[in-house]
């Protein structure tokens, strides 16, 4: 591999997708055949991205553009620099899992269609590594468009009546967002500063001094990104996460709480890094509006947890509030939240989706879909609920887990902004992750079960392990533990990602 | 603006008379044949704006007499034996000073309007057999009561 | 043999659909006419992409017809934008054809065959002839013939409505065309020449240098601009019946609904789009955009007719249940986002309309190719029928999924490649309120194109549903072909919106033809 350029292994990491893709449409009919393909492709695609990653974070910014296929001025580009890189890593590494977890989940659950499920989910992960790759804001806004559209089709997978209207609000917000906030923002700012670069340091800082917009404009022009991006969730334009939770478990999981929202967030952290500049953000208070309705977001997000006995639906609803503190950390605009956010990108995915694919293991394996019903589950199920646990801890941000670390520079830049008051959010919402998260696993484990007499489990005083299916138990394993690595390992982290706040100055 | 410019202008007040008549009926009537014949004297008037404007004062027909159009043709003057083709010449030359000093209309116009006539004529025949086809399906011609029938539907 | 082909390039694109249609009539039998029509129409694809590269190649073309000079004789001009729009005429027109066969025998009776194939051919033929003449008459004739045509071809459809929506475009066209006429006569007696080019060289007479008071340009002035002020009117009002703009759009949806699905495929991609070219040329290349939008306020006039139009007519697609209504309506406001590139006469703005013109013409094209596969095998257009067909018709579905997208404007369609370039127009010239009101508008077409998509996936199949099968071949692998493209030029622009770009550039710097 060595002898491959990084240009070639861009090229490669977005055509894999496409590949499999086309792959899983030919082998469509013959079930094993079409989830080989989509295991060894994806595999494959984890083991080009790792390569690649081995280049960018040493360093290079390798570049691939399609030419001049576009109009001048607007050209689908690509360039890889380390926030982008981390969320393809996490992005194409997760995809494996799935991949795995999905075969177990459709599979023990006789789905329809899976040959659509499949393809879709090719092209979402294409979507998903092309945003991350994007070298200006229309390949970004082109790729982000792209995936939602994709992604349609999996959140109505059952295509009944509860999918469709799931799908409509999914779509509606969605693409109402991007087109009447996200469109008009990048227009705007194409005419003011005359390209759409990711450019270190921000390509306004400079139409800013020379007056062709102004600090109020700036900030209309923040929260045009901020609200346009409706994949980052921020309230009031969330509503299509729980609506989307209509969808099979492997697409909330993977989508829900890595590539779709983390687009999302991953898009607001570029638009602030590259195209405002932290300096300019900072100076201007340009962020300071999208302070107050991430900081909002992130309470009334875990309040409304509390109440959802849905377990999805609650982790949904989790789900908002950690992207909001994604936002925050690039509406703070220091290095210290940039990092922070963008650490949490990783950390919360690989958190997120353990919990998600515990919810499936859950739903496979005891068909229960209610937190209510899971009392003392935990016996029967101690590895799903386990993995819970580990989880749980690192999406509250407790050490030894992977989101103590983001969590710690988020607050830590909040600090440095001099907005003290968003430390005392920032653990007002850590002690809620703890009242609604926690009790769950707790109630698993320690809680009698309901009807304890006649349960068929209890046998002879012990508990008689019933598990989801083994494919889907081990990849939701796999990601718990990689929750606690990615706490001994966030040090590596803060030093590839490093160069991104730093290029600025 | 005078009274004899007023009236000196009667063509185009003609013009724009038919043409709003005609403008009219096609609005207001909802006969469909009554529509057509609206829609004729519509384009009837355009013609008659174009032949107007085509007319030069004082012009005669475009066409060429024949004296000139024989003899000014070279051919015909050089069969001519050459003992007498000074005097063809001058004879020529005699002739073209005539043609210079007639006045034609400007025929433009009017060739143009012998093609907006057979538009004219193949709008109006695939209008009527519309009308036919209407109203054999509806057995009305009225346009109130077809879209009555309609609506009923 | 080359040379000479090369030579006559620019009439022939007319010339061969011209004489093949007489000959379909004379023949009389419907297979022979369809054999031969078909050859017509892809000999005439294939000339026009021809004429497409000469033009790439040595620049503008003309070409006297009949070896006459203008502006006495008849000129045929082309040049980057009339030979990009012919290109996308000839290509749906042959694809169309191609498309037409089962659907035809389903809807029109046998014995018309030959004479829906003659039609065909004729109105391919006025429409050719529309973007390539450069005699301002000549696309008076030309017009007629495309207009007459498509009032016989309308006449076909299956319902006695057919006939009285072919009337009533009928009333309506034919006083567009005869408003034309007028602004045609008026212009003629003030410059004595029918050639648009000369036309706009003998109006140059006219203009009076702009009064300079104090520094500051006063607004262009025209002396003796009566005359020309009565020649505009008639000609802009004439043009805009033609293009169906709001609020002068009443004949268009009746006509696309009865009409037999073949015939509302072809026009609906075409006919408007003509129109709309010939507005553009009536503006630029005679009237110079500064008479048009500086001292008249055409411009404004133009985008609020528009914006208004769009949303009127996006509303209304959104309560129809007939879909090729719905549709129709679509076709309403679509224009309207022609006509605002068009109206803010830059660079960005008319490279907007004009790629608009060919990117709604294939992603509509393909649209109302997909509801011909479904009236074919559902007999309906009504939504209620279509229910659950995407069950027992995925592939026809799927086609309908893809172009919805290109009618909404996500990106790797070309639909997004023509509301971006017009967003971005928009920016810059500060039109902000337009932008957001377009972006909005925007969002109308979601719902009248997704209510589709949800009855077609989500709803328990209907009796007519259950029983369908998937389409005949041929017509999806043609509606396959336009879907295709309508992503192909969604991605790969140099071609469609860098031809747009050239077009553009080259009727700012006072393109006449």
């Amino acid at each position: 591999m060595s002898n491959v350029t990084p240009e070639t292994l861009i090229q490669i990491c977005m055509g894999l997708p496409l590949v499999a893709l086309v792959l899983v449409v030919i082998t469509g009919k013959i079930a094993n055949l079409r989830e080989a393909c989509t295991i060894t492709i994806s595999s494959v695609l984890f083991f080009v991205t790792c390569q690649l990653a081995g280049h960018v974070f040493s360093g290079a910014r390798p570049e691939w553009s399609l030419g001049d296929v576009m109009m001048p001025g607007f050209e689908i580009a690509f360039q890889v620099e380390p926030l982008g890189m981390l969320f393809a890593l996490v992005a194409s590494g997760l995809w494996v899992l799935t991949t795995i977890y999905a075969i177990g989940y459709m599979r023990g659950h006789h789905e329809i269609n899976q040959t659509r499920f499949f393809a879709c989910f090719a092209i979402a992960i294409f979507a998903a590594l092309a945003a991350a790759f994007s070298a200006n804001l229309f390949t970004l806004f082109v790729m982000y468009e792209v995936m939602t559209v994709s992604t349609y089709p999996l959140v109505t997978h059952h295509g009944d009546e509860k999918a469709r209207n799931g799908g409509r609000v999914y779509l509606g917000i969605l693409l109402s967002t991007s087109v009447a906030f996200f469109m008009l923002a990048i227009a705007w700012t194409w005419s003011v500063a005359g390209t759409l670069d990711f450019t270190p340091g921000g390509v306004l800082a400079e139409a800013f001094s020379e007056g062709k917009i102004n600090a109020v404009q700036l900030a209309i022009l923040f929260c045009l990104f901020a609200f346009g991006i409706g994949k980052a969730a921020l309230m009031p334009f969330h509503r299509w996460l729980p609506a989307a939770m209509v969808a099979p478990t492997p697409v909330s999981a993977l989508l829900h709480a890595v590539a779709v929202v983390k687009v999302g967030v991953f898009s607001v952290l570029k638009v602030a890094i590259y195209i405002f500049g932290i300096d300019l953000i900072a100076d201007t208070h340009a962020g300071d509006w999208i302070c107050y309705v991430a900081a909002a977001s992130i309470l009334l997000a875990s309040l409304v947890a509390m109440t959802k006995d849905n377990l999805k639906a609650r982790l949904a609803y989790s789900t908002i509030s950690q992207l909001a503190y994604i936002t925050l950390g690039a509406a703070i605009a220091t290095e210290a939240s940039m990092l922070g956010g963008g650490m949490h990108i990783a950390m919360h995915a690989v958190g997120k989706i353990t919990l998600f694919f515990c919810a499936g293991a859950i739903y496979v394996g005891a068909h229960k879909t209610n937190i209510s019903d899971m009392r003392g589950l935990g016996r029967t199920m101690p590895f799903t609920f386990g993995a819970f646990l580990i989880a749980t801890i690192s999406i509250i941000g407790l050490p030894p887990g992977g989101g103590a670390w983001s969590k710690y520079f988020l607050a830590l830049g909040a600090v440095d902004s001099g907005k003290a008051w968003l430390m005392g959010t920032l653990m007002v919402s850590s002690l809620l992750n703890i009242a609604y998260l926690v009790p769950i696993p707790i109630l698993a484990f320690m809680a009698p079960t309901k009807n304890e007499t006649d349960d068929e489990s209890h046998v002879d005083g012990g508990w008689k392990i019933k598990e989801g299916p083994l494919l889907c138990v081990v990849p939701l394993c796999i990601t718990a533990i990689g929750s606690v690595v990615l706490f001994f390992f966030a040090n590596q982290i803060y030093q590839w990602l490093i160069p991104i706040v730093q290029s600025g100055h | 603006m005078t009274l004899t410019e007023f009236f000196g202008l009667y063509n185009y007040w003609i013009v724009v008379f038919l043409m709003m008549t005609g403008f009219y009926i096609v609005i207001a009537r909802r006969n469909m044949i009554k529509t057509v014949i609206g829609l004729n004297i519509f384009q009837v008037s355009v013609v008659l704006l174009y032949v107007t404007m085509g007319k030069v004062t004082g012009g005669t027909a475009p066409i060429i007499p024949p004296g000139i159009a024989g003899h000014s043709d070279g051919e015909h003057a050089s069969s001519h034996g050459s003992h007498d083709a000074h005097e063809v010449v001058d004879h020529a030359h005699q002739h073209a000073a005539d043609a210079a000093e007639i006045i034609y209309s400007n025929p433009l116009p009017s060739v143009l309007m012998l093609t907006a006539i057979v538009v004219g004529i193949a709008t109006t025949a695939l209008a009527l057999a519309l009308i036919v086809r209407i109203s054999e399906d509806y057995g009305t011609i009225e346009e109130d009561e077809i879209l009555l029938m309609d609506r009923r539907q | 043999m080359i040379e000479y082909l090369h030579f006559h390039l620019p009439v022939l694109p007319i010339v061969i659909p011209l004489m093949i249609a007489p000959l379909c009539v004379l023949l009389g039998s419907r297979h022979v006419a369809n054999v031969l029509s078909l050859f017509a129409c892809w000999v005439t694809f294939g000339l026009s992409l021809l004429l497409v590269s000469r033009v790439c190649e040595l620049g503008e073309i003309s070409y006297f017809l009949g070896g006459w000079k203008p502006p006495y004789g008849i000129e045929y001009a082309i040049d980057p934008l009339n030979s990009f729009l012919m290109a996308m005429i000839a290509g749906m027109g042959a694809i169309v054809l191609t498309y037409s066969g089962p659907s035809l025998r389903d809807e029109v009776p046998k014995s018309k065959h030959y004479l829906f194939y003659s039609l065909y051919l004729l109105c391919m033929t006025g429409l050719m002839g529309m973007c390539a003449t450069g005699d301002l008459f000549n696309v008076f004739v030309f017009l007629e013939i495309s207009s007459l045509s498509t009032y016989a071809l309308i006449s076909l459809g299956k319902t006695r409505r057919a006939p009285l929506a072919a009337f009533q475009y009928l009333i309506m066209g034919t006083i567009g065309a005869t408003f034309l006429l007028i602004g045609i006569g008026l212009l003629y007696q003030m410059t004595g020449t029918l050639n648009m080019a000369d036309i706009g060289v003998q109006l140059e007479r006219y203009r009076v240098a702009a009064v300079i008071v104090d520094g500051i340009e006063g607004p262009p002035h025209w002396e003796g601009s009566r005359t020309m002020l009565v020649a505009f009117a008639f000609l802009t009002v004439g043009l805009c019946i033609k293009m169906a703009v709001f609020p002068l759009h009443t004949w268009l949806p009746n006509s696309y609904t009865y009409a037999p699905s073949v015939v509302t495929c072809f026009v609906a991609a075409t006919a408007t789009k003509v129109s709309v070219y010939a507005f553009i040329r009536v503006v630029f290349g005679i009237f110079t955009p500064e008479f048009a939008f500086e001292l008249l306020p055409l411009d404004t006039a133009l985008w609020s007719f528009s914006l208004v139009g769009i949303f009127v007519a996006s509303i209304a697609a959104i309560y129809q249940t007939n879909i090729k209504r719905r549709l129709a309506y679509s076709s309403i406001a679509q224009v309207g986002y022609m006509l605002l590139g068009i109206s803010m006469a830059n660079q960005d703005g008319l490279t907007a309309g004009i790629v608009h013109m060919f990117n709604h013409g294939l992603i509509k094209g393909a649209l109302f190719m997909v509801v011909g596969c479904f009236v074919l095998r559902l007999g309906s257009v009504q939504m209620d029928d279509w229910r659950g067909a995407g069950k027992t018709m995925p592939w026809t579905s799927l086609a309908w999924a893809i172009g919805g997208l290109g009618l909404i404007g996500v990106p790797v369609t070309c639909g997004f490649i023509s509301k971006w370039l017009l967003l971005t127009a928009a920016m810059e010239d500060e039109l902000y309120l337009v932008a957001a009101l377009m972006l909005i508008s925007s969002l109308l077409a979601v719902i009248y194109v997704w209510q589709v998509v949800e009855v077609l996936y989500f709803s328990p199949p209907s009796e007519k549903a259950k029983k369908a099968t998937e389409a005949p071949l041929i017509m999806l692998v043609t509606t396959y072909v336009v879907v295709a493209a309508t992503l192909v030029f969604g991605v790969w622009t140099t071609w469609s919106a860098g031809l747009a770009g050239d077009a553009a550039r080259f009727l700012l710097q006072g393109g006449a033809p």
